[in-house]
């Protein structure tokens, strides 16, 4: 199974949760704060990493806040991969 | 170039194209079709683009397109078909793109008749639209002037980047009269700066009139009527025969202004102090001028085809202390001479009275 | 943003951007509500004119209504129309510059009301611009009026005991009626309810470039789409709206594609 993440571009998101039912798994949830247009813009919490990158979300998004990465496929790396990718997606989710 | 035979409306159509019209829209009405049956032709054999559109509401917005593209151009109609294409004037005129539109005018309000008239006036000199704006209006009294304000009117619709009018009544739109077309013009190779043409390699333009902000909007009508004023002082034009001494000064244009001529003619072979005095633009008024021949003359006479429009106009130049007076015919009528000739002797024995 | 990432030291790339904003929309935010699939067509049209590669040719039309602020969205050189006037204005913007790429985008009200008669014509005369119809069944702009395409008991603030036929008549089915025209090439209705729809759209929206690309002549893509905040609905409710609503009533299809844009990407099969 391809795996990937989200980026959403918080302060550009409207909280309208159009994406919340178009995740297949589910990994996409409100924000408890609010960007400074007073919205609570949707965040990636994906602890399994389960975002397969598939981009359902972005294609319903209607104010184009989300990019899409998908994983590539690896060979050996010194650092267990999804360290790295669940730093990426926390660093990006608060930011 | 010599002299030919030209009706008024065909003279309007192919100084238009020799001043560099690259595209006319426009529908047909009585009496400003030949404009139009013209342009179908001429412009068809220039490759140049004709278009008849569904509705004056259409042509006018065909022409803010165009205008919108930086090209020269144009369209033509008669007053039913002007009141149609207000909503085109103001959007044109706040986006400051340039057009030019010819009117022929025909009796009103409503349908009125095909006759010639001059009952757009105040339409076309104060309420060419909603909001703050006016039109520069050039109104030609026969068919060589009809060629040569056409021109100047791309020229000024350009250098301004605002609509302008040249208003005729039927009379003029219809009549033949010998006339010097001028040579035509080499187009343009480049558009305009600003011109919509694609963002290629630069930043994209927009053309535009809608400003939600009050600060936006309120600066641009500052512009628009920064550029009105300029507009106030630098082509004022009209015409003088006879002020300097006159009594009685007629006021009054176009085909009106024709009459008013024949009259004052005859009247000064009897040796009566009469003179006459034509707004060429009727947008900028031109009142400095006006008001040196009002405070000379002991009275005006004003002469229109209508029920006293640019009256109002003259008024204001005139003041309290020079009487003003009106002849106008409605409904399609042309005053004759004799009408004016006998108002003016009337109006010149009341003031041999009242002194 | 880079369209790979790299660890340190390692050469390999570790993931690949399979999704991102067109660069043919600005980098603005948008006026609309939030959950408006006004955004969704926009950002549909940007990806359109990126892959087409026809942004520095495009030359946009915009309307009056919602949309009225598009020209703020799009990266093209663009003008903003009268309130339906847009097929006429966007007629003289092509018939002086044939080569260019030019499209309106309209609202129900602007397109099914005021603008009848200027998107009949354009339509008849195959004038050979694109135009993306967003069909909301409300005016938005001005409040949640009655549109001529709102349904037949739909409560409206000017409707509110809800469409009566006999007061206010039918509502109109406009790509239907544009495929009647001759002039038209293409004339389709997509809806943006879910995702797989959303994708259809664009297909459909790219094949009316196409058409216009190919100087065929006149192509227009009807798009079913929500208007949360005047519907008084949810964002997601409006999207089940549209597709349990509007969408039986406005069945999706391909109401005329020339033979010529047969076999094309987002024709039928």
């Amino acid at each position: 199974m391809a795996t990937g993440r989200i980026v959403i571009d918080a302060e550009r998101c409207k909280g309208c949760e159009l994406c919340r039912p178009a995740c297949p798994q589910s990994v996409i949830q409100l924000a408890e704060s609010l960007n400074t247009k007073g919205y609570r813009p949707a965040m990636l919490v994906d602890p399994l990493h389960s975002c397969t990158g598939c981009a359902l979300c972005a294609v319903v998004c209607p104010d184009g806040c989300i990019t899409v990465y998908r994983d590539l496929p690896q060979k050996q790396t010194s650092l267990p991969k999804y360290e790295m990718k669940e730093t990426l997606a926390h660093v990006e989710a608060v930011a | 170039m010599s002299k030919q035979l030209l009706k008024g409306n065909v003279a309007f159509a192919e100084a238009a194209i020799r001043a560099g019209c690259e595209a006319y829209f426009g529908y047909p009405i009585t009496p400003q079709t030949e404009l139009l049956e013209h342009m179908s032709r001429r412009m068809i054999e220039l490759n140049r683009v004709f278009l008849q559109a569904e509705s004056e509401v259409a042509a006018i917005n065909m022409v803010y397109g165009a205008a919108a593209s930086g090209v020269r151009v144009m369209t033509s109609s008669s007053s039913p078909g002007i009141s149609l294409m207000q909503e085109g004037f103001s959007y044109i005129a706040g986006s400051q793109v340039p057009a030019v539109i010819i009117d022929v005018m025909r009796g009103g309000p409503g349908l009125g008749n095909i006759q010639p008239s001059q009952s757009d006036y105040n339409q076309v000199t104060k309420t060419a639209g909603h909001g703050d704006f006016h039109p520069i209006v050039l109104a030609p009294a026969n068919v060589q002037e009809a060629i040569d304000l056409t021109v100047l009117a791309f020229d000024l619709a350009d250098k301004y980047l605002t609509l302008v009018f040249v208003v005729a009544d039927g009379a003029i739109g219809q009549m033949m009269e010998p006339a010097e077309l001028p040579p035509m013009r080499e187009l343009p190779f480049e558009r305009p700066s600003w011109a919509l043409t694609g963002a290629f390699n630069r930043e994209r333009n927009l053309v535009n009139s809608l400003y939600m902000g009050v600060e936006g909007l309120e600066e641009l009508n500052f512009k628009l009527q920064a550029k009105l004023a300029q507009i106030q002082r630098e082509e004022v034009r009209y015409e003088t025969q006879f002020v300097e001494d006159a009594e009685v000064v007629l006021v009054a244009f176009g085909t009106a202004a024709r009459v008013a001529q024949t009259a004052v003619q005859r009247l000064r072979r009897q040796g009566l102090k009469v003179g006459l005095f034509r707004p060429i633009t009727l947008w900028p008024f031109p009142e400095d001028a006006l008001a040196e021949v009002s405070e000379r003359s002991k009275a005006l006479l004003v002469v229109e085809m209508n029920a006293g429009q640019m009256l109002h106009d003259v008024r204001l130049v005139a003041g309290i202390h020079t009487p003003v007076k009106f002849l106008g015919r409605m409904g399609g009528r042309i005053p004759l001479p004799e009408e004016v000739e006998h108002e003016t002797v009337a109006l010149l024995e009341q003031l041999a009275v009242a002194v | 943003m880079d369209t790979v990432v790299f660890k340190q030291n390692h050469v390999q790339p570790l993931e690949k951007i399979t999704y991102e904003r067109p660069s043919s929309l600005c980098d603005v935010h948008t006026h609309y509500c939030p959950g408006c699939t006004h955004g969704t067509a926009h950002r549909l049209v940007a990806e359109v004119l990126d892959e087409l590669d026809i942004r520095e040719d495009t030359i946009l039309v915009s309307s009056v209504g919602c949309s009225v602020f598009s020209y703020n969205y799009f990266d093209v050189d663009a003008c903003e129309a009268a309130h339906g006037r847009a097929p006429a204005m966007a007629t003289g913007v092509k018939r002086v510059n044939p080569g260019k790429i030019v499209f309106t985008y309209q609202g129900d009200g602007d397109l099914a009301s005021i603008g009848t008669a200027e998107i009949i014509h354009a339509a008849a005369r195959g004038e050979k611009i694109t135009v993306i119809f967003v069909n909301n069944a409300i005016y938005g702009m001005t409040g949640g009026q009655m549109a001529p395409t709102s349904l037949l008991g739909q409560k409206t603030t000017s409707s509110p005991f809800g469409r009566d036929a006999q007061l206010a008549g039918m509502p109109i089915h406009m790509a239907e009626l544009l495929a009647q025209l001759p002039g038209t090439v293409y004339s389709v209705r997509r809806s943006l309810h879910d995702a797989r729809h959303v994708l259809q759209a664009k297909k459909a929206i790219r094949t009316a470039f196409e058409a216009q690309i190919d100087n065929l002549g006149f192509s227009v893509v009807e798009l079913l789409s929500s208007c949360p905040t005047n519907w008084g609905m949810t964002p997601n409710e409006a999207l089940t709206w549209v597709e349990e609503a509007l969408v039986p009533f406005y069945p999706l299809g391909d109401y005329k594609v020339d033979e010529r844009l047969q076999g094309r990407k987002g024709a039928p099969k």
